[in-house]
């Protein structure tokens, strides 16, 4: 379904440098991505890899060095002030630490009604359709007027996916939701993200380091190393039979959940390594 | 009624945390203060009204008069009213204090605002320009102040402000950093709201209580350094203040010390009172709300948590840890909170047992306490803990102590946060060889890199002269191993040794533990969260929850034929083996849901 | 290291010349008319006018310190206005009582403040922890010239262990100089030594918490060992208050030497400013600064000795 819709987001040969010019660390070396509408585009990678720089960059939240992102069909690369803050209707945000993304001193009912407050709506009308969100993500019925610490990690991921939904966008970027929550509760958050894009149609950029997770949510999955996009395809070959040596060495080194296969696993995983240290030397 | 409607139907309910002003007023230290501080506030705003007599008058007679009827606390070396003056004083005292206050507050939380919210170069900018202020002593200033303005004390007391202004930068920037630095300011951006209008609505009133407790400490101070002007001579002679009046007080301590002692206790005590205040709130405000834990699928707890759980494998000679119905327990207050709930296993020389379990099942807990060293103000009670064949559960602490690193080796979760950042890799390994297991300077340090050698560090002698902070994650945590294994221990305690570290080098890390196990026959105790983990190392398995042991077993079965749903469902949330998403979508199936038991767990 | 050394020096540098520029423009702007305060009111206008062409005050401020400036360089700090006197001896004559006192102070305050703090740091909640905590309060109630006051009226003139005024030099006498400074040095440490305490005893109690002490003990380390590991991590909040008080003990010398009658800078500064003679003023605060901005770098040598990583980033 992806390969024929155009695409919705398309980021080209995109750099991010920390740093001095020209001489300092590159983020992002060159990655292009296209997300269409309604798809659900993994990016996996270890830590340093770049892949949550990725998503900031196209949050705006992080220095560009050159490359272009286009947002249907809108050069977005370097907006900044008014125009940047308009985007907030089409692209939205996910973060990973559920206990740092929301106001500790704000209610629930506050933190979602916000984003609809400052795009202009009447308190009136941003208060229903709050309290339809917080039905949508099975949030308890008296959310509305409790703080975030009354809440579990799990039920504060819903309020902040309840948030990024506020303003119906087409887009929301997903910086690993999950990897903070408890095995059971990142189940029920993902099968909550693959309803919600069943039924709004939103696009997802989900960001993860965890293969399984992937899988199981994204269409069409990257596979980054060390700020460079080294593999993308389908999300299920990828990440079952990768062409990468990286992509496979990633899914090797992956401990699964039965012992008789990890025991395979393992043994193709030090073969592999055996190979790679003779190879170095 | 739609869903909806109930939702927004909802009454306020009563906050689960206590407001901050609340818990500040169930103290008595703080209701004490508070009500001296309004009463000197009273006093100096009703000073006309109250005052028994002009301040300024002077009545001959009553020259150094002890307290009389008149009188109260009787008259001062030219004949005016003691009492007078003291209330006069405070009007003096407070209005200069508010106007040193209000002036720090303007320049320091401004700029603190600013630099944290901005950072680099106006960042950089106030940063120097506070440091630089603070480098000035201010009474050399306040001196020339005073001459060149001939004490005009508005502008005098305007000055001190200036000068306290540093530490309110330095509070307000650190604050701003740490919530600018949260996630919820990003979200916020993304949102599309204004850099003002983010700084209004999400950063100051993240800030304010650390500001009021400066304040009230400020403002004490502030009342310290204008009695230190005013003894100095600095002000008018006519406006009555506490420190002209302890002046005087000085220049008569041998013959009337009470001249001295009525400004002394109004001065104490006003400051005393702003003290505790300030500390009072600080104490409260440091008040950590506990974490609510997930309640996803709670119906389906199997277990009597009065009951003790789990049981042992072996025979007693064949274990060489042997843990029954432990209990471990916090003490908060007048709280008592259980984290484990009287668990029971054992181990073998050899074997490796892996406790999983989510947050929140005790599985650390469980660790700490066979170490004795559990967080400040758990306890842990036990019918029995055997380690290498001794009751070390009846051991005084100071045994107990010598079996750390001899018998029990531990290797932590968090590889950077677990080794001292002062101190370089050499110094950390060789310490315990030479002060625990009697080594020379030379053996330990051929010992140490030995170690570092074993664990796959290549390049010893520079890993050896590093400090922690030099050296990757997965570097250091080789290093902890090899301290670990310093001591040749019989068994190896491992607390989630690779949750922190990239699934590359987990593989890595958890290769070396599976080889130094079996080199050296040690048994070893894994806490995991991650099945994956458990299936690749683990010969048996303890599964936990809530504190109990739900279930144990061989690991082959565990995975193949679990008895406890709980286990199930851990298995499953996986995802190993899942449906693809382009599976899912196919099938079209009203059931996505990767649990069985999910979707009632919803409340 | 030394590029260390030698970029804090130039930070040093840079913030004396700010203060020194502040200080000349600030004082100058406080006594618009140092004229009046020097000839009193009674002069004529014409004596006003000659005094300040005489000083140089008819010339543009700006001038004024450039010609200020350029002199200090050499080390002439100018004469000052009142008794023509060169500025640079009065100051020599006096920094040895100030710099006494206050360094005594320092000792005394570091000394007693890190072992108060490190032992209520290592057994918070108790009794000892609580006296710490009491003192604290009462110590920042009462300001340091009242406590200077009591320590005068005790120690000095009912039990006479001390006495209550005077200076003596150590060339003179080394037990007189000890005694002559000590209440003095007391008086001013008092307040130190609890904010001290203070810094090192939440720094210990955050450190006690860290990850890497518990894994210190799981390594049989004895109690005092990681102790000293606890200390070291804890040091750079307790070094850096003591830092930061030199400074506010400068200002508090002041107080303290007009109370036990120290002919020292305060003094100096006191009488200074009532007539306001800028060039001891500005010569006045030229060296307080200087020693400040000394303790500094001192300051970040110990913090880079102490953390690593400050040292090599």
């Amino acid at each position: 379904m992806s390969n024929v819709a155009k695409p919705l987001l398309s980021v080209e040969n995109l750099t991010v440098e920390y740093g001095p010019k020209n001489n300092g660390f590159k983020a992002l070396d060159k990655v292009s991505v296209e997300i269409a509408e309604h798809e659900c585009m993994g990016i996996v990678g270890e830590s340093g890899s770049g892949k949550s720089t990725l998503g900031r960059a196209i949050l705006g939240l992080a220095p560009i060095a050159e490359g272009k992102i286009l947002f249907d069909g809108q050069d977005i690369t370097n907006l900044k002030g008014k125009p940047r803050r308009d985007l907030a209707k089409s692209i939205q945000v996910v973060f990973q630490d559920p206990y740092g993304s929301l106001n500790p001193g704000m209610t629930i009912g506050d933190i979602l009604a916000e984003p609809l407050t400052v795009a202009g709506e009447t308190r009136q009308s941003a208060r229903q359709q709050v309290a339809d969100l917080i039905d949508k993500v099975h949030l308890p019925a008296n959310s509305i007027n409790r703080f975030p610490n009354e809440f579990s990690g799990g039920q504060r991921q819903r309020i902040a996916i309840a948030r990024a939904l506020v303003r119906k966008p087409r887009l929301i970027i997903c910086d690993e939701p999950t990897s903070a929550l408890d095995l059971r509760t990142q189940a029920a958050v993902i099968d909550l993200f693959i309803e919600l894009q069943r039924e709004t149609g939103v696009a997802y950029m989900f960001i993860s380091h965890d293969l399984g997770v992937v899988r199981r949510i994204c269409h069409n999955v990257g596979v980054m190393k060390r700020g460079q996009l080294v593999e993308h395809g389908d999300a299920d070959k990828v990440t079952r039979t990768p062409d990468h040596p990286y992509s496979r060495k990633l899914l090797l080194a992956s401990p699964i959940a039965n012992p008789a296969e990890q025991k395979k696993r393992r043994a193709d995983w030090l073969e592999m390594r055996g190979l790679d240290n003779a190879g170095a030397m | 009624m739609s869903i909806a409607d109930k939702i927004l139907d909802q009454k306020p309910n009563a906050p689960v945390r206590t407001s901050i002003t609340q818990r500040f007023f169930q103290r008595k230290a703080g209701v004490t203060a508070f009500t001296i501080f309004i009463l000197v506030v009273l006093m100096a705003l009703l000073a006309p009204w109250i005052s028994p007599h002009d301040p300024n008058f002077v009545q001959l007679a009553n020259t150094k008069a002890p307290p009389s009827a008149e009188h109260w606390l009787g008259g001062d070396s030219a004949g005016r009213d003691i009492l007078s003056r003291i209330i006069w004083g405070a009007r003096t005292t407070l209005f200069g204090a508010a106007i040193t206050i209000i002036t720090a507050l303007a320049v320091g939380v401004t700029t603190g605002v600013m630099a944290g919210f901005f950072g680099g170069l106006v960042d950089r900018v106030f940063s120097w320009l506070s440091d630089a202020t603070q480098a000035i002593p201010g009474m050399i200033i306040l001196l020339v102040v005073a001459a060149g303005t001939r004490s005009n004390f508005p502008i005098l007391m305007a000055t001190v402000g200036v000068f306290m202004a540093p530490g309110y930068f330095r509070i307000t920037r650190s604050a701003t950093l740490a919530i600018v630095n949260e996630p919820y300011i990003d979200a916020a951006k993304v949102a599309g709201l204004t850099a003002p209008r983010i700084i209004a609505r999400h950063v100051l009133p993240g800030i304010y209580a650390p500001i009021i407790i400066q304040t009230a400490l400020a403002a004490g101070i502030s009342m310290g350094i204008q009695a230190g002007l005013q003894f100095l001579g600095v002000g008018s002679a006519n406006t009555p203040s506490w420190g002209a009046m302890m002046n005087e007080g000085f220049r008569f301590m041998l013959t009337n010390p009470t001249l001295l002692l009525w400004p002394s206790a109004a001065l104490g005590i006003t400051i005393a009172a702003l003290a505790t205040i300030g500390s009072t709130l600080a104490e409260v405000v440091r008040v950590r709300t506990p974490v609510v834990s997930e309640t996803e699928g709670e119906d389906d707890k199997d277990w009597d948590p009065a009951q003790g759980t789990g049981a042992f494998a072996h025979d007693k000679n064949e274990a060489i840890v042997r843990l029954k119905n432990l209990r471990v327990f916090y003490q908060n207050g007048d709280e008592q909170k259980t984290v484990v709930n009287g668990i029971s296993f054992d181990v073998k020389p050899g074997e490796v047992l892996g406790i999983v379990g989510e947050s929140g099942s005790g599985k650390s807990q469980t660790i700490f306490s066979l170490l004795n060293l559990l967080p400040k103000g758990g306890k842990y009670v036990a019918d029995q803990i055997e380690i290498a064949g001794k009751n070390v559960n009846e051991m005084t602490g100071k045994d107990r102590a010598k079996i750390l690193g001899s018998q029990l080796g531990y290797i932590p979760q968090e590889p950077m946060s677990n080794l001292d950042p002062t101190f370089t890799i050499g110094h950390q390994l060789t310490e315990p060889l030479r002060l625990v297991f009697g080594q020379s300077k030379a053996e330990a340090t051929a010992k140490a890199k030995a170690l570092l050698a074993r664990v796959g560090i290549n390049d010893v002698d520079r890993v050896m002269k590093s400090y922690p902070h030099q050296i990757s994650g997965g570097m250091a945590q080789r290093v902890l191993i090899a301290g670990a294994i310093a001591g040749q221990p019989s068994v190896l305690l491992a607390d989630e040794p690779t949750t922190a570290l990239d699934v590359t080098v987990q593989a890595e890390v958890l290769e070396l533990l599976r080889e130094l196990q079996q080199e050296f026959g040690m048994a070893l105790i894994l806490v995991t969260h991650n099945f994956g983990v458990v299936a690749d190392i683990c010969d048996r398995v303890v599964v936990m929850r809530e504190g109990a042991v739900v279930e144990m077993g061989e690991v082959e079965q565990i995975f193949a034929q679990p008895k406890a749903q709980y286990t199930q469902d851990l298995i499953d949330a996986s995802l190993d083996g899942t449906l693809s998403r382009k599976d899912l979508d196919a099938s079209e199936t009203s059931n996505v849901h990767i649990l069985k038991t999910a979707g009632g767990g919803q409340k | 290291m030394t590029k260390f050394i030698a970029k804090r020096l130039l930070a040093g540098l840079i913030l004396l010349a700010a203060v020194c520029m502040g200080t000349f423009f600030l004082a100058h702007l406080a006594i618009s008319d140092p004229t009046v305060a020097l000839l009193g009111s009674s002069a004529t206008p014409e004596q006003q006018a000659v005094l300040a062409k005489e000083l140089g005050l008819d010339r543009p401020l700006l001038v004024q310190f450039q010609a200020w400036l350029s002199s200090a360089i050499t080390g002439d700090l100018g004469t000052s206005w009142r008794n023509q006197q060169p500025v640079w001896d009065q100051i020599v004559l006096r920094v040895p009582v100030t710099l006494s006192v206050v360094s005594f102070a320092i000792l005394i305050s570091a000394f007693v403040g890190v072992v108060c703090g490190l032992i209520a740091g290592l057994n918070p909640g108790s009794t000892f922890d609580k006296g710490v905590k009491i003192a604290t309060v009462l110590l920042f109630a009462l300001p340091g010239f009242w406590i200077s006051l009591m320590l005068v009226i005790w120690f000095a003139v009912r039990l006479r262990w001390f006495p209550s005024f005077g200076y003596v030099s150590p060339a003179v006498s080394f037990g007189g100089w000890i005694r002559s400074i000590t209440l003095p040095a007391v008086a001013l440490a008092l307040g130190a030594i609890v904010m001290i305490a203070e810094q090192l005893r939440n720094q210990v109690i955050a450190v006690s918490q860290q990850d890497f002490v518990r894994t210190l003990r799981s390594r049989g380390l004895s109690n005092f060992r990681v102790n000293l590991h606890i200390l070291r991590n804890a040091s750079p909040a307790a070094l850096t208050v003591i830092a930061v008080l030199f400074a506010s003990l400068l200002s508090g010398a002041i107080v303290v030497e007009a109370i036990f009658s120290l002919p020292g800078l305060g003094q100096l500064t006191q009488s200074a400013a009532q007539i306001g003679d800028i060039p001891v003023l500005l010569g006045i605060t030229m060296v307080s600064v200087v020693f400040v901005v000394i303790i500094y770098v001192v300051l970040d040598i110990a913090l880079g000795w102490i953390n690593p990583k400050v040292r090599l980033k």
